[in-house]
């Protein structure tokens, strides 16, 4: 559109170049919310005690890896063009297998396993529904949404409590990385899931599928690019990051319940877009989705910082900056378009 | 009916072998028949352009050729081999690559990806970005396209978009491209851009499938000729032994006489309303605008008017259109319909007062794909009178089927989907949903591009009798031929404003064409015009 004649100065290419950036549908909303993150992170530390430092940001981490981890798995299906809210039901369902067999007596490690291994099947099933049977994401998803949160009331009730060794070790070992610094195993399952993601998504054949499918499914179609495949297994890692994400969860709080992660898909969904991931897929990181959920941590820190706010305002403002975030896409969409 | 005996001309004696041969291909959809034993080859380094009216099968031939449909009958042999390809990557792992009409690529990716992408370079694992780019740079250099390969792809042009594809057409190193209407978005020095890399690619021994709807590109550039007619086989023809009037008589099927009548009823009456007084106005614009868009300009049409638009693609000749139509808000200035002032928001407001815009997106912005003709027909006419008040189906159906026979749908019945049908067809279902709502302007975007000899004669014929019957027409054209033949009036634009407005008497595509180009200084345009 705006034909940008080039400046001939060094700081007017440079000024131009970072228009050009800022304003890009790839890379513009992400560095939006870069720029949120820091300024949110300065604003906190001038008004608040205490709150301008690496604790706030490890702390963040320690209490939403789980959270990085589940948006891991959305960005996957968010670029690809669908969505899935079966995830918050998923984690609640693998805390709650982890928290029953344990109390079966089961080795630690087999339970884990086991339960990657269903909440991966469960993502194969929502992938083959979604694929074969050309029903929408939303739809398929909803329905593997209330399959699951089903089975975890069969399985128990009650909030069942965790005792094992492991699993109680993996919640209180914490990894000093300096004076009050300091983070669980769970924040580097996170950081390790995270790195994963990265590479998968921008150096595998299938991870640009995945953008292509979320670009114009017929097209990578005719491409040649393996795109039912592709379309398949994005369910299937969103699965297992919502087992893996669940599995955190239970070293957190030391419990499985049937009632935990109502509405975490939604938290999900709403960290992978303020992240800059365009909900109609085609473009996104999955960096941008762990910066995501940190914003949305450090708006919860804010508040509770805040003392004499109530935690309801945390969900106006995520509301919010979420509205804010679909704008500004939509514009730099269109612009482009 | 042709038999698959018919003409097979010029089999070399000692030449090559085909390296692609269709034998006896037939392929079905619910309620036609789109390939009934139809036989196609292609030798190495020769250009083979496959010929038909919309709806003769050529992309359906294409698609059974690149694994995108399966074959009910018949065979396909890849350099003697037979072969069954279930998918396009099966096809393009054989060598057969393709470039569709419209720009299959992901403008979500980089121009590099999009070059690349299912077989891009690696290292260590994982795609080597810094190779690709590298890779895809020096495809781009080799096509003269000088731009970053690390850009998006939808920031470029229509037609950069489409050296992309033919750009990853090439480097799969094929042995058969097939390049499906690869000049309907491309100007002048692109398409002769385009030529000089076939003709390198036909040096290196590649067959190519060539197909256009532009007779002189087609002339130009193919070897050989393949005819195709409402799904069957009626000829191949070396190019240089087939006169272009036999072409086209073989493409039609009907007596090319009656295709001149067609052609000189339209321009010699055109000639006689021309004389006539100026018509009453019925829309002016003063200084319309819109920014970005197209500067102000004024612009008058008449009652009963033919005015064309003519210009090259991107001079601003949608965006005015699009301004007349209610479809974009104006920035500036002001419309007047019948003498009172009219500020047009959306395009329902337009249609209140009987204007109308038929987008030159036929798929996107036209017709609905998944409705039947009917629905398809009545459609504007129902939004129009509001939904609460059902137009009875009764009524519906007999809209649909005088409608079917006015513009001559080839259609099996009123209930087939739209998307069923061919693009000249799906044009027609298009201009009588409009014609449905009685417009008292109808704006045509680029009506006939894409569809073929006989339904663009029946539609320009068409729209010569509705503007006889007192309609006025806003008719943009990329060709030229047409806009003259058709047009009172002529307004020119250039570079997204207007150039010239030309009383269409004696004017030559040549003069118009030197206005388009020069914008033309006033005097000489007068004189130009005058001569």
């Amino acid at each position: 559109m705006s034909a940008v004649s080039v400046p001939t100065s060094g700081v007017g290419r440079l000024w131009s170049r970072t228009v050009d950036v800022f304003t890009s549908p790839k890379s513009g909303p992400v560095l939006v919310t870069a720029v949120l993150f820091v300024v949110m992170f300065l604003a906190g530390g001038a008004r608040y005690r205490g709150f301008l430092s690496a604790t706030t940001i490890l702390n963040l981490m320690v209490s939403y890896s789980y959270l990085i981890v589940l948006a891991v798995g959305m960005s996957f299906v968010i670029i690809s063009g669908g969505i899935d809210l079966s995830v918050g039901s998923v984690l609640a369902l693998s805390t709650i297998i982890a928290a029953r067999l344990l109390q079966f007596g089961w080795n630690p490690i087999v339970v884990i396993l086991l339960i990657l291994v269903i909440t991966s099947v469960l993502g194969l099933l929502v992938g083959l529904m979604v694929h074969v049977f050309e029903i929408q994401p939303f739809i398929a998803t909803l329905a593997a949404m209330f399959l699951a949160r089903g089975m975890c009331y069969i399985i128990a009730k009650e909030s069942i409590s965790i005792t094992d060794p492991f699993f109680s070790w993996m919640a209180k070992t914490r990894i000093i990385l300096g004076y009050r610094m300091s983070i669980t195993p769970s924040v580097v399952i996170a950081l390790v899931v995270l790195a994963i993601a990265v590479w998968v998504l921008q150096y595998t054949r299938f991870g640009r599928t995945t953008y292509a499918i979320g670009g114009g499914e017929q097209s990578g179609m005719l491409m040649g690019l393996p795109t039912s495949r592709t379309k398949v297994l994005v369910y299937v890692i969103s699965g297992f990051c919502s087992g893996l994400a669940g599995v955190l969860y239970a070293f957190y709080t030391l419990s499985g319940y049937a009632l935990t992660g109502v509405g975490t898909e939604l938290d999900a969904i709403a960290a992978v877009v303020i992240g800059g991931t365009l909900l109609t897929g085609g473009y996104g990181f999955v960096l941008g989705s762990a910066l995501g959920v940190l914003v949305l941590g450090l708006i919860q820190t804010m508040i509770t910082f805040e003392g004499t706010l109530s935690s309801w305002w945390t969900k106006i403002f995520i509301g919010a900056l979420l509205l804010v975030f679909i704008i500004l896409q939509k514009v730099l969409t269109s612009r482009r378009a | 009916m042709p038999d698959s005996a018919a003409t097979r001309a010029g089999t070399p004696g000692a030449g090559p072998d085909p390296v692609v041969e269709m034998t006896d291909i037939s392929i079905s959809f619910p309620g036609v028949k789109a390939l009934d034993g139809v036989g196609f080859r292609m030798f190495p380094g020769e250009v083979h352009s496959l010929m038909g009216e919309n709806g003769a099968g050529k992309s359906t031939l294409i698609k059974a050729l690149t694994g995108v449909y399966g074959v009910d009958a018949g065979e396909i042999r890849l350099a003697g081999e037979k072969v069954r390809f279930h998918n396009p990557a099966q096809a393009q792992a054989a060598g057969i690559s393709t470039v569709y009409q419209e720009v299959n690529l992901l403008g979500n990716l980089t121009v590099a990806e999009n070059v690349m992408l299912g077989r891009e370079p690696r290292r260590l694992g994982g795609i080597d970005w810094r190779a690709m780019r590298r890779r895809a740079a020096e495809i781009l250099e080799g096509l003269h396209l000088d731009i970053d390969p690390g850009s998006l792809l939808n920031s470029h042009s229509l037609a950069v978009q489409q050296l992309v594809a033919i750009a990853r057409a090439i480097d799969v190193q094929a042995k058969v491209l097939i390049l499906d209407e690869p000049t309907s978005s491309l100007d002048v020095e692109e398409v002769a851009e385009l030529f000089r890399v076939i003709r390198s690619l036909k040096e290196r021994g590649v067959a190519i499938l060539f197909v256009s709807h532009f007779l002189d590109q087609v002339y130009e550039i193919s070897d050989r000729l393949t005819v195709l007619r409402n799904g069957q086989f009626v000829g191949e023809y070396l190019t240089e032994e087939l006169l272009r009037i036999d072409l086209v008589q073989a493409m039609i099927g009907r007596e090319l006489s009656t295709l001149e009548e067609i052609g000189t009823k339209v321009h010699s009456a055109d000639r006689d309303t021309s004389q006539d007084a100026t018509p009453v106005t019925f829309l002016a614009a003063k200084a319309v605008g819109r920014k970005g868009a197209i500067a102000p300009t004024d612009l008058t049409i008449g009652a009963g008017e033919v005015v064309g638009l003519a210009g090259l693609l991107g001079s601003g000749r949608t965006e005015l259109a699009r301004l007349v139509g209610g479809v974009d808000r104006t920035d500036t200035g002001q419309l007047t319909v019948n003498g009172s002032p009219l500020r047009l928001r959306t395009p329902r407001q337009a249609i209140k007062h009987r204007i109308v815009y038929s987008s030159e997106n036929r798929r996107a912005e036209g017709i609905v794909d998944e409705l039947s003709v009917r629905d398809n027909i009545v459609l504007a006419l129902q939004a129009d009178r509001g939904w609460f008040r059902p137009i009875p189906r009764k009524r519906q159906d007999e809209l649909a089927a005088s409608y079917i026979e006015a513009l001559n749908i080839k259609t099996p019945h009123a209930d087939a989907l739209v998307k069923n049908l061919s693009g000249g067809n799906q044009q027609k279902v298009l201009l009588a949903r409009w014609l449905a709502i009685a417009p008292r302007l109808l704006i045509l975007d680029e009506p006939t591009r894409g569809i073929d000899v006989g339904a663009k004669a029946e539609i320009q014929k068409l729209v010569y009798s509705l503007a006889e019957n007192g309609m006025s027409v806003l008719f943009i054209s990329a060709e030229l031929e047409e806009v003259l033949r058709l047009s009172h009036r002529i307004v020119v634009l250039r570079d997204r404003r207007k150039v010239a407005d030309l009383p269409n008497d004696a004017l030559r595509v040549d003069d118009l064409l030197a206005v388009i180009a020069e914008g033309a200084s006033e005097p000489e345009l007068e004189t130009g015009a005058a001569s």
